[in-house]
């Protein structure tokens, strides 16, 4: 069970390297690398040379100017921010990784003064979900099934293709307030 | 068109602010507050010059939250089609003009960490309501100004004791002094904004410099309005009005529309907003267009015009309005 066909649905159109960018900056999370490597693969490895790579865990094999390994998404994040403050224009933000990292890295980007449709991104690895609950503004990561429980406020949250930006999160509404209990059995949506 | 919100003003100044370049400070005729506006809008001015109604948009340069009155400032052009001319040679305090609600296709993208603004000559007007909206928001703006001299040059002094020298910097071409493009865009922050109006020529260089030292486009602005080109006469069949028309070598489609008494959509009258597309049925000859709105396959299809500066070359148009 999903409400789908709403607007603010993230759409990800791919890395594509943009090769009159003076900078490239990277932040990649598991099967993120993958998309850097494709890219790679298509347009040759020169990029790299002014290219700055963040990833959490396993660095690509490749070569960069810079490379660095986070333990952990927020720490990650917590470098991308301050990569963001020191960079100038002309640097490219890429991201490629699980929506709900995408999203929260957008999000510091976003802070950061960055138009988001300037930002390329590419979605590799679990369709697992960020979700908000609209009721006690918990949110919950890595959502597998709509309905869910709100690992917050415990209610049954059906998962809607609604999207907020500012949050990094889908939205979640309680799918049996009339009738607490009612709730239909969770469905594997997001796998 | 449909609703008709247009206010009547009456010229309380005019005043030469430089060399052929003259400003106009309009007020209500009724006593009322004119509309807050924001930095970057502009207005239609129309004028009655004998029997001709002329029609221009100009940029708005008074504070945009001063309702008592709209200011704008215009270039004395030598090939002018009459509007300048008109209002630098006939127009007198006390008389009546006709102005459009301000519109803005040219405001500031409020989420920039810093903005960056470049003028060229009277391409300076847009600016001057920008950097008073930014004073008050405390936005970090700066300001680079080409002008051909001292003389021509408009508001440069009282620009720099307003905002003081460091984020007014002056060029001028007699003196050999230009905006140093590449120094200025290679050096600023992630988030930064570009606004650049003044001569197409300018524009286009100062556009294609930032791309390719990797600006993306959502952080570049541009305004400029475009005069009707003059041409051949031609025919214009308008199907729905049932009616055929003749525009003239210096007329627009729009003119040519207006003048048999019927009512276009329209907005910038510069080939800028879009609001005045209209779908070509049929097309004996070429169509020039002038427009800056169009996408070059838009263009290429043959099926859509901007009445307000394209034309044809050749016989005769056919437009569904």
């Amino acid at each position: 069970m999903l409400v789908q066909g709403i607007k603010s649905r993230p759409v990800y159109t791919g890395l594509a390297i943009d090769l009159q960018a003076r900078r490239h900056l990277f932040a990649l999370e598991g099967e993120g690398i993958e998309a850097l490597l494709d890219q790679v693969k298509a347009v040759g490895a020169q990029f790299l040379e002014t290219s700055d790579i963040l990833c959490v865990g396993k660095l690509p094999d490749v070569k960069a100017e810079y490379m660095w390994s986070a333990p952990t998404i927020p720490v990650l994040l917590n470098r991308l921010n301050v990569n963001l403050i020191n960079a100038k224009m002309g640097t490219r933000l890429y991201l490629s990784g699980t929506e709900g990292f995408i999203g929260q890295a957008m999000k510091i980007a976003l802070d950061q003064n960055i138009d988001f449709n300037s930002i390329r991104t590419e979605h590799r690895g679990s369709t697992a979900r960020r979700v908000q609950c609209v009721h006690c503004k918990g949110i919950t990561d890595d959502v597998k099934t709509s309905p869910f429980t709100c690992a917050h406020c415990g209610l049954n949250l059906l998962v809607r293709d609604h999207y907020s930006r500012r949050l990094a999160a889908f939205q979640g509404v309680c799918i049996d307030a009339e009738q607490p209990g009612t709730a239909p059995a969770p469905v594997v949506m997001f796998p | 068109m449909s609703i008709n919100t247009d206010m009547a003003v009456q010229v309380a100044a005019i005043i030469q602010v430089a060399e052929k370049v003259k400003r106009f400070r309009l007020v209500r005729v009724d006593g009322l507050p004119l509309p807050v506006f924001s930095g970057g809008a502009h207005i239609v001015v129309s004028m009655l010059d004998g029997d001709l109604l002329r029609r221009n948009p100009y940029s708005l340069m008074s504070s945009p939250t001063d309702q008592t009155a709209y200011e704008i400032s215009v270039l004395q052009v030598e090939k002018s089609r009459g509007g300048s001319a008109f209002l630098h040679e006939k127009l007198n305090v006390g008389d009546k003009l006709t102005i459009s609600q301000p519109l803005n296709l040219f405001p500031c993208d409020v989420r920039g960490r810093k903005h960056i603004f470049m003028a060229g000559g009277i391409g300076i007007t847009p600016f001057m309501a920008m950097m008073d909206q930014m004073t008050r928001e405390s936005s970090n703006f700066e300001l680079h100004y080409a002008m051909r001299d001292r003389k021509h040059g408009a508001y440069w002094q009282e620009l720099q004791q307003r905002y003081a020298a460091h984020r007014v910097k002056i060029y001028f071409d007699v003196e050999k002094l230009f905006i140093p493009t590449d120094a200025i865009l290679a050096n600023q922050p992630l988030g930064t904004h570009l606004y650049v109006c003044g001569p197409s020529g300018m524009i286009d260089g100062v556009l294609n410099k930032a791309t390719a030292l990797g600006w993306p486009k959502q952080n570049l602005h541009s305004e400029r309005f475009l005069a009707p080109l003059p041409g051949d006469i031609f025919k214009a069949e308008l199907k729905r009005s049932k009616k055929t028309i003749t525009v003239g070598t210096h007329q627009s489609i729009l003119e040519a529309v207006e003048a048999a008494g019927i009512d276009a959509p329209y907005l910038c009258r510069g080939g800028a907003c879009g609001q005045c597309e209209t779908s070509v049925l049929g097309c004996e000859g070429i169509i020039e267009h002038n427009d800056i709105f169009l996408e070059p396959e838009d263009k290429a299809s043959g099926k859509t015009i901007m009445i307000c500066v394209s034309r044809v070359k050749g016989q005769a148009i056919t437009l569904d309005l």
